[in-house]
């Protein structure tokens, strides 16, 4: 599986298709030993190629990399999505982030990668992709890993569970709220405002974050309670409807924080109201952005 | 002289300019008497009214919000309101992630002509906030250092 992926990858950089190709790899300097660590690796060259890995440490979403200038300007890409990844690319698209058209999407089967959102997964085949690469074995799961069962061995995941996507918040929402207003406060404390979570976000492509603006300052910039919950309220609340779930904003957090059920509060929110998933239909509008008059609420006197 | 105050909650109103403004001006023209706990902030339209702004409230010592504007149908800019109503949908589920009370958030349609409404809205408010006490779980946060 491993040496198809690389065969496409060279094949379209050799055919000009594409000019870089984002991926996971190892760094040049890992010399193909199997446990290095795994990076982003942006291979313009064909025989560089063969950096390219795909294992069950493959967790980046690599969308984020469409947003930045500097990958921008390396040309044509063609990116190396799983399912979950895929999904991001069709909220940027919604956006007029991106231009499907001018990017090649390798989509990579997967089974899931340990992640707690790999937990509740059904789109383990990516939507939309221009190749997909590895297949579902008949009854067996998905060639995660090269065809290797993941670490936790959930190869053969059943295709979706979308019961229990919100299972985890709705049990802490059946603790009473001041339970939940001091589990955030214990959490928050440890907020460093490093904008790890900012950063990493495909969603998060504004030029300007709001809270880089001074006029006003609407959010306080110290790392104190104050302004770490005013963070967190906004840096949430402006994923409404466009979060995909892809958990890159808890794993990239340096102090553990995380952020996974703040996200899925507003999703479940955007699912039960509106009937909305981010990425899921390229044809829906925009959750906010767009209205119904039919919109129903029962707190609006 | 030495009797217990009573509370006097804060209470910040979000309102807008076309409908519950001229709502509350029309309580005040009419005379309807209503505590003078709410202060109210005006802007063009719910539409405009960031989420934010409701955090800041709480933040600069509310102890309750109110947002309020033009019934739906009636938004001075057509779709106005349709885009807060939306957006409220989502932001309260998320204040209860977090564990900010609910119940000190406030959304209602008053119109220019229902200064009775205001009257009432207001009165209810501030006695329910009353009962809540001052909203001391978010100040200990904002007031919380390091």
């Amino acid at each position: 599986m491993i040496a198809t992926l690389r065969e496409t990858c060279r094949q379209l950089l050799s055919d000009g298709k594409v000019d870089v190709v984002i991926g996971y790899g190892h760094d040049a300097a890992a010399d193909g030993a199997e446990d290095a660590p795994v990076y982003p690796v942006f291979i313009t060259k064909p025989e560089d190629a063969g950096r390219l890995v795909w294992n069950d440490r493959c967790h980046a979403n690599l969308a984020v990399y469409l947003k930045h200038e500097e990958i921008r300007s390396l040309g044509r890409a063609a990116i190396i999505v799983k399912g979950c990844d895929q999904r991001s690319l069709v909220v940027l698209e919604k956006e007029s982030q991106l231009d499907r058209s001018k990017i090649y999407v390798i989509g990579i089967a997967c089974d899931g990668l340990d992640r707690p959102k790999c937990r509740t997964c059904d789109v383990h085949e990516p939507r939309g992709a221009d190749v997909i690469i590895g297949h579902k074995a008949a009854g067996t799961g998905y060639p995660c890993a090269g065809g290797v069962p993941s670490a936790n061995g959930t190869q053969g995941l059943p295709d979706t569970l979308p019961d229990d996507r919100y299972a985890e918040l709705r049990a802490f929402l059946a603790r009473p709220s001041a339970e939940r207003l001091a589990y955030w406060r214990q959490e928050l404390a440890r907020c460093v405002k490093c904008y790890a979570c900012r950063q990493v976000c495909p969603m998060c492509y504004c030029r300007r974050c709001i809270v880089d603006k001074n006029r006003p300052q609407i959010i306080s910039t110290s790392a104190t309670l104050k302004g770490n919950f005013a963070w967190h309220i906004t840096r949430a609340f402006h994923l409404a409807g466009r979060c995909v779930g892809c958990e890159e904003c808890s794993r990239a957090c340096p102090m553990g924080i995380d952020l996974r059920l703040l996200n899925l509060s507003v999703a479940q929110a955007a699912e039960e109201n509106f009937a909305f998933r981010a990425g899921d239909d390229p044809a829906a509008e925009p959750v906010i952005g767009s209205y119904a008059i039919q919109d129903k609420e029962d707190f609006i006197r | 002289m030495n009797e217990p105050q009573e509370f006097q909650p804060k209470i910040i109103a979000y309102v807008c300019n076309w409908c519950t403004y001229l709502g509350a001006d029309l309580a005040g023209t009419n005379r309807l008497e209503y505590p003078a706990n709410v202060r109210v902030i005006r802007l063009p339209c719910t539409g405009r009214i960031d989420f934010n702004l409701i955090v800041k409230a709480f933040e600069m010592g509310g102890d309750a919000v109110l947002v309020s504007g033009c019934h739906p149908g009636d938004c001075h800019y057509t779709a106005g309101n349709y885009h807060a109503r939306r957006r409220w949908m989502l932001f309260r589920p998320l204040l209860e992630a977090f564990g900010i009370e609910t119940e000190r958030v406030h959304f209602t349609w008053i119109s220019a002509a229902e200064g009775r409404k205001w009257q009432q809205v207001v009165a209810e408010l501030t006695e329910t906030t009353r009962k809540l006490g001052p909203y001391t779980g978010y100040r200990e946060i904002c007031e919380a250092k390091g």
